[in-house]
């Protein structure tokens, strides 16, 4: 990434708080909500905004994740720009509700704290939530640090109300690591960001004058062509992503990549994807592996869904061997992004050699010695040694 | 007398006709909904001192007086024979469909 601010009004700040004023800064007309560790910092930063009269929006404080997402998807039906935020139970509750959104086309955008599911209970950080959530036809983004997160709750709304996409988005944080540990964050000027998202003029409303009925019923003869639309809004999305990737750093100075951002990969002849907050631990294993001439590589996977097939099918002839670090598992085959990049990389015709990683669950650290160890075993992959397929890492026995 | 218009629907005859997201037009109607009566009003206008109190009454609207004899519109008549229970005169029967054809 590109990191030269053009102007520099710095707060310490969470990564939950990050959040909240990346929500402030878009001016939602409706915030609809359920708080859940560890998520919860948001929920309690927009609510007081809003009492202390510094955001002008209407807060529901409903009475479950599933209502909530209800009540953003009728907030969006009348043409207001709707924020929510959720964690794990939260998410897997309102899972119904994910699919109504983005069926029916309302651009909501939504932060989730990546947290495991229960059982066995716990409050920490995996991927399992939002991964589970794949086909519910959301965008996906997955996030490093604080600066990232209001960054991408901003250019969240700038993609998902993009013509060409009309479609949600979520904005996945990892539990704790991301969520609850503070960074300077440069906090974008209301004037910045109003400049930057035009308020939200929903071609998808209720309309006094032209009545419609919402969210009815498709038969048989006609519910491909739903579908398909959405499969064309993702298609365009990568586009509009990366075009707002760009326009965002020449406004604020901050440029992410758009779907994917690779570091050292040049030259690279091993390379590690990883999602979220695993990627700033990385870069330091990189910059001292490289330091000792070894040609190691990283790639930011930002985007899930839509999911950036093309660059991994552009790294498959220039690499020997990938590990793919995936902080969930489908249990009886493998990580969720080590299928996808699997696919994407055997349709391009060369295979480079491939060890999906299962780490990070339940908040457990992937540690730098952790991520030097993938590289090596990687390397041993490349000089023709044995790897297994699948490895659990900092698995106790 | 104020009757939903009949607007026939029109499927979308491309990808870009369609709609964004499963919606279409409401408040309008594609096709008559008289298809549920199962009874219908029969008026005797001999009978019929054109008190109106059927015109007052009819939920739907569909019982006109603009002519002689009251005339109801049987495409939105539902057939729910509140105008022949509350006929002063008497003069409104219901008969089942199908069993009488003159009114």
């Amino acid at each position: 990434m590109i990191n030269k601010p053009k102007s520099s009004n710095l707060d310490f700040l969470n990564g939950d708080e990050a959040v909240a004023y990346g929500a402030k800064l878009c001016r939602p007309h409706v915030i609809a909500v359920y708080p859940i560790t560890p998520q919860t910092i948001v929920v309690e930063r927009l609510s007081e905004f809003i009492a202390n009269k510094l955001m002008d929006c209407e807060y529901v404080y409903v009475e479950s994740e599933h209502s909530a997402m209800c009540a953003a998807m009728g907030a969006s039906l009348v043409g207001a720009r709707a924020f929510t935020a959720t964690s794990s139970q939260g998410l897997a509750y309102m899972h119904e509700m994910l699919h109504y959104v983005s069926g029916s086309r309302f651009p909501i955008v939504m932060m989730n704290a990546n947290r495991t599911l229960a059982a066995p209970w716990n409050i920490f950080g995996d991927q399992r939530d939002s991964l589970a959530q794949r086909d519910t036809g959301w965008i996906q983004v997955y996030v490093e640090n604080g600066q990232e997160a209001l960054d991408m709750i901003i250019q969240a709304y700038a993609i998902a109300e993009n013509d060409r996409v009309y479609t949600p988005v979520m904005v996945n944080l990892d539990g704790f690591v991301n969520t609850h540990t503070y960074e300077l964050v440069d906090v974008p000027a209301q004037h910045e960001v109003d400049e930057f998202l035009p308020p939200f003029r929903s071609k998808n409303a209720i309309d006094f004058n032209h009545p419609r009925s919402f969210c009815m019923t498709a038969s048989t003869e006609w519910n491909t062509e739903f579908r398909y639309q959405q499969q064309q809004a993702m298609n365009h999305a990568q586009e509009v992503i990366e075009e707002v990737d760009q326009k965002f750093g020449d406004k604020f100075g901050r440029y992410y990549g758009g779907l994917v951002e690779e570091v050292r990969c040049e030259d690279a002849e091993v390379v590690l994807v990883g999602m979220g907050s695993v990627i700033g631990t990385s870069r330091i294993v990189v910059d001292k592996l490289r330091d000792m001439s070894l040609k190691v590589g990283l790639v930011k996977l930002r985007f899930y869904r839509p999911f950036p097939a093309e660059c991994f099918k552009g790294l498959s002839p220039r690499v020997k061997a990938i590990g793919i670090i995936d902080r969930d598992i489908s249990f009886g085959y493998e990580g969720a992004a080590a299928s996808d990049i699997k696919a994407a990389l055997s349709s391009s015709g060369v295979g480079p050699k491939v060890i999906n990683f299962i780490a990070g669950i339940a908040g457990r650290d992937i540690t730098k010695e952790n991520i030097e160890e993938m590289y090596y075993k990687l390397f041993n992959l490349t000089q023709g040694k044995d790897e297994q397929e699948l490895q659990f890492i900092g698995l106790r026995w | 007398m104020a009757k939903p218009q009949i607007v026939k629907f029109k499927f979308p005859g491309s990808l870009e006709e369609m709609p964004l997201g499963p919606s279409a037009a409401a408040g309008i109607l594609t096709e008559p909904n008289a298809g549920w009566r199962v009874q219908k009003p029969v008026v005797d206008h001999k009978k019929c001192s054109h008190c109106l109190l059927c015109w007052v009454l009819c939920p739907e609207g569909v019982i006109g007086k603009e002519n002689e004899n009251l005339e109801i519109d049987m495409n939105y008549c539902k057939g729910c024979g509140l105008c022949a229970q509350e006929c002063p005169k008497d003069a409104i029967t219901m008969v089942r469909e199908g069993e009488a054809d003159d009114q």
